[in-house]
């Protein structure tokens, strides 16, 4: 019998996907165990009351860490309280969501516990004992299929790649206060700036509207933009690394290698050549659709629907087709 | 200011990667060697911030084969002033890569340790905060720029839905991305000044591997996809497939 931990993340007191899907993650591996799911979570006074809804996802315990010091993320106050949960619990693997702040904190856990941690996985499993997983290696150009051997395993799952299942199911929430002190961080965040209220970001949204060179001039973004509009809140803009390196979008909304991968339900290529390192970036997405003007772009290749046009006709059109499709819904 | 920086040497980006006969491991036939774009990141950030202090010393290190020599040579031609190669096995066990750099650098005084965010090869995206933790220094990964003011570095990073700015103690490890600073070319000059430059090669220390690679595959071959059409008119039918046969809207 072994129990599975993960850690469920919060970002400005709320719990998001990244949460339900590495405790769903963690309530499959516990079951095939025979054991149960325990989640932790950390975060400022008050974060007791939303964390009680990981139950739902198969946590039978949570434990929440509250203090003023950790309603926002610092590695310096977040690292000891998870290491000191996972000392406790005799833990089989601890599950982590492959975000920012999961890459960032997962490996700093490993060292402290001296153990490995395979990142960004597409698949876990846990069998006879050992975890096994299945990770993208060379920007997704191929996957790799590793054994941990050690215990606890630690992972990291890469966002929108597994269902958060929900169960009729409640978990026992008990609080605790971490020993922090404040003056002695050597990490301070000093300013954070949120992006436009109500947008998503680029690696954790579910539609990714995405432009290339072909849209010939950063004033035209205004299409995309609209298109993003119209399919709806679960949206983002993302971009070709040309494009971002002509200085036309920022980093942030950069999709393939140097810049974020991304697997949504649908992805839109919209004057994007396709470049081997744009590629790797996308080609987990569900469904891709390509509109480009040259038959022969690769981004044909990995794409399940292709327009072969001038962008400036069709995408106004496809705006105008899917308003009116989400209106008689 | 004395900056070391850790580096990489993966496959070119644009390599098209094969499994090999074995299953687990690319058929390398072909395949062009490079410094992983990350840690040019890194090394142009120590080489601006050595020029800016007008003083100090960037010192590049590796673990590898003793290929990884070129890719020292590299960084040692855009600028660089010395370099370390650990010869040895790198395994996909980041953690025992980490505890080899680590044992480099215990005890070895510089104001900033600086590391690409990921190597272009495995992706884990991991070594550098387990540098940091085992070396007990701390550290800041995603940094797209910095700047430092006396006793303290004051990074710019970016978050899901946002950025930051986070200000970190001295010495530090900061894990770069991609940001302002395209990486240099090494001119005429650097390369042949490259030559001269030190590049010790010494045996790591061993750290087993506890990741088992138990094979390698390719990705999965998507469906070949279908052109709808030409043009807006391709558009309605375009629509309709991504409703009701993909489900995607």
């Amino acid at each position: 019998m072994a129990n599975i931990l993960a850690f469920a993340e919060q970002r400005e007191g709320q719990l998001g996907s990244a949460a339900r899907e590495a405790v769903s993650v963690a309530a499959r591996l516990a079951e095939a165990a025979g054991g149960a799911a325990h989640a932790i979570v950390l975060g400022g006074p008050g974060i007791s009351s939303v964390a009680a809804g990981l139950g739902a996802y198969g946590a039978t315990t949570i434990s929440v860490g509250e203090h003023d010091a950790l309603a926002d993320y610092n590695p310096e106050s977040w690292v000891a309280p998870i290491v000191d949960q996972i000392r406790s619990g005799d833990y089989a693997a601890v599950i982590f969501a492959a975000t920012t702040l999961g890459k960032d904190l997962a490996p700093r856990v490993a060292a402290h516990l001296d153990v490995p941690l395979a990142s960004d996985v597409t698949e876990v499993e846990l069998s006879g004992g050992t975890v096994s997983v299945t990770r993208p290696v060379f920007s997704g150009k191929a996957f790799a299929n590793l054994e941990i051997e050690a215990s606890p395993a630690l992972v990291s799952i890469r966002p929108n790649v597994f269902q958060a299942t929900e169960q009729d199911a409640v978990g026992e929430v008990s609080t605790f206060t971490p020993d922090i002190d404040v003056s002695a961080l050597r990490v301070r965040v000093i300013d954070r700036k949120s992006a436009a209220e109500g947008s998503v970001d680029v690696s954790e949204a579910s539609v990714v509207v995405s432009g290339g060179r072909g849209m010939k001039d950063p004033e035209n973004w205004g299409l995309l933009e609209e298109l993003r509009e119209a399919l709806g809140s679960d949206a983002a803009l993302g971009a070709s690394r040309a494009v971002v390196d002509a200085g036309w979008r920022p980093h942030g909304e950069q999709v393939g290698q140097t810049g974020k991968t991304v697997a949504p339900k649908l992805y839109i290529a919209v004057g994007i050549s396709g470049a081997v390192q744009h590629l790797a970036g996308m080609r987990t997405a569900q469904t891709i659709v390509a509109i480009n003007r040259d038959t022969d772009a690769p981004i044909f290749g990995v794409a399940d629907y292709g327009i072969v046009g001038d962008l400036f006709d069709v995408v106004p059109r496809l705006t105008a087709e899917i308003g009116a499709l989400k209106a008689g819904d | 200011m004395n900056i070391i920086v850790c580096i990489k040497r993966v496959p070119d980006t644009e390599a098209r990667i094969r499994v090999d006969g074995s299953g687990a491991g690319i058929d390398k036939t072909g395949i062009k060697y490079d410094l992983s774009p990350y840690d040019a990141f890194a090394v142009e950030a120590a080489l601006r911030l050595k020029e800016a202090a007008g003083e100090g010393e960037v010192t590049l290190l590796t673990l590898g084969e003793s290929s990884s020599q070129e890719t020292l040579r590299k960084g040692l031609a855009m600028g660089a002033d010395r370099a370390v190669l650990l010869t040895g096995e790198v395994t996909l066990d980041g953690l025992a890569t980490a505890k080899t750099l680590a044992a480099e650098l215990e005890g070895v005084e510089a104001d900033l340790f600086l590391l690409g965010i990921k190597a272009a090869d495995d992706d884990q995206q991991q070594v550098g905060p387990m540098v940091a933790a085992l070396t007990g220094r701390p550290c800041v990964s995603g940094v797209s720029s910095f700047e430092v003011n006396g006793s303290t570095a004051t990074c710019h990073r970016e978050v899901e839905g946002g950025s930051e700015v986070v200000e970190v103690d001295m010495p530090a490890v900061l894990c770069m991305t991609k940001g302002p600073n395209e990486p240099r070319l090494a001119a005429l000059k650097g390369i042949m000044a490259a030559k001269k430059k030190p590049l010790e090669e010494k045996p790591a220390t061993e750290h087993a591997s506890r990741v088992r690679l138990a094979s390698l595959s390719e990705p999965p071959a998507r469906a070949p996809g279908r052109i709808v059409g030409e043009g807006a008119d391709a558009v309605p039918e375009l629509v309709r497939l991504l409703r009701e046969e993909a489900n995607a809207i």
